[in-house]
Formats: structure tokens, C-alpha cells, sequence
């Protein structure tokens, strides 16, 4: 699994890569952390709010930052 | 499709217009792009949401506020946000602007009426939140 972290690096990027890092640990997972960072990139997802969070290319989540437990159940 | 916004910053506003081919849906093209230019907001693709392009429909939730222009009172960007069940939105349709379908014509001056339109709901939604 893919999971990839859209923004260019803000305290929230930062926070959600923290935390989905830790919810796919909880679940056990196997993963590829990978963050995007170039705006050109972002935009290429569609995404218009950072920060974003997209397992293997499909955007689960924009703008906001959920909890480690509603993040697992995007990862599931 | 300009800027990306990032929400570390102040409540984002996305914008939206319907981009219809009737006259009135030219206007209200072209007013978001304006006051997408003007960093009232970002613009972003409806056609992306009908299309179910995960990215513009999650952006779409994920926003704090989102400005909808529609031409006429089919009001196919607001339906078609509804579909993703976007429904809280500040809504303009340049109709009820005083502008008659397929009669207006395209100027600066009816851009404006719509652009101090989309302003004004902007800048309640600015103090809503403070």
C-alpha cells in the first residue's frame, strides 16, 4: 500500500503524516510512506486543500487532519 | 485553477461556477476566475466533482466555505456539489442579479454585478466565522 501525504510541509502535513505513519503501524500494514510536496503534483490529484491524504492514488481525505482512529479506517 | 490553499492558514474558501454555455454561465465563469485572481478564494473544477475525481471531491468537503456562481436557476454547480453531499455553500445565480438569459450579453459591468455579489456573501461568511 501506498499511502501518500499531499502538502509542501506545513505543521498539518507534518501532523498527518505522523499520524497515518502511526495508524497504519496499528494496523499492522505493509506500506510505502511517500510525501508529495510539489504544488504541480498536488494539483495533478485534484486536491485544492492541503493537507491531503491518498492510499495508492485515491484521495481519502483534504483539509483536514482526522484522528489516528479515522485514519485506520481509510487505510482499511 | 490557480493556488492550492493550505488550511494551517485562515478558514479556505474554495470557489465554484457552473460554466455553463448560456451567456449568464459565461458570467459566472468568468467571475470566479476573477475573484480567483483577486485571492477571494481559490477556484476549483465542478466538472472534477461530476466527474467523481476523488481529489476535487474531497477538497470540496474539506473546505471551510464554499462560493457557488450559477447562471441561471437550474443551478447545476449547486446540485452537482449536492450530489457529494456539499450543501453548505454561499450560493449567487446571476439571474436574480437582474440579468435575463440569452438577453445579457457578456461585459465588465455584469461581471462586476456579480463579482460585489459574490463579495459581499465572501465577507458575511469571513465574520460568520469569527
Amino acid at each position: 500500500m501506498k499511502i501518500q501525504i499531499l502538502g509542501t510541509g506545513c505543521p498539518k502535513c507534518v501532523k498527518l503524516a505522523t499520524e497515518a505513519e502511526q495508524a497504519a503501524k496499528e494496523l499492522g500494514l505493509t506500506y510505502e510512506l511517500v510525501k508529495v510536496t510539489d504544488i504541480n503534483e498536488i494539483m495533478a490529484f485534484g486536491v485544492m486543500i492541503t493537507p491531503a491524504l491518498a492510499v495508492d492514488g485515491n484521495v481519502k481525505v483534504a483539509g483536514k487532519v482526522p484522528s489516528v482512529e479515522d485514519i485506520k479506517k481509510l487505510l482499511k | 485553477m490557480s493556488n492550492i490553499i493550505c488550511a494551517c492558514g485562515a478558514t479556505p474558501s474554495l470557489i465554484v461556477a457552473c460554466s455553463g454555455a448560456a451567456d449568464v454561465g459565461e458570467l459566472a465563469d468568468l467571475a470566479a476566475r476573477k475573484l480567483s485572481r483577486d485571492k477571494k478564494g481559490a477556484m476549483f473544477c465542478l466538472a472534477g466533482v461530476g466527474a467523481r475525481i476523488s481529489g476535487f471531491v474531497k477538497s470540496a468537503e474539506g473546505a471551510g466555505n464554499i462560493l457557488v456562481i450559477d447562471g441561471c436557476p437550474l443551478n447545476c454547480a449547486a446540485k452537482t456539489l449536492k450530489e457529494v453531499s456539499v450543501e453548505k455553500i454561499m450560493h449567487v445565480t446571476v439571474t436574480e442579479l437582474g440579468l435575463v438569459k440569452g438577453q445579457c450579453g457578456i461585459s465588465d459591468a455584469n461581471v462586476a454585478k456579480i463579482y460585489d455579489k459574490a463579495c459581499d456573501l465572501l465577507k458575511e461568511s469571513t465574520k460568520s466565522d469569527q
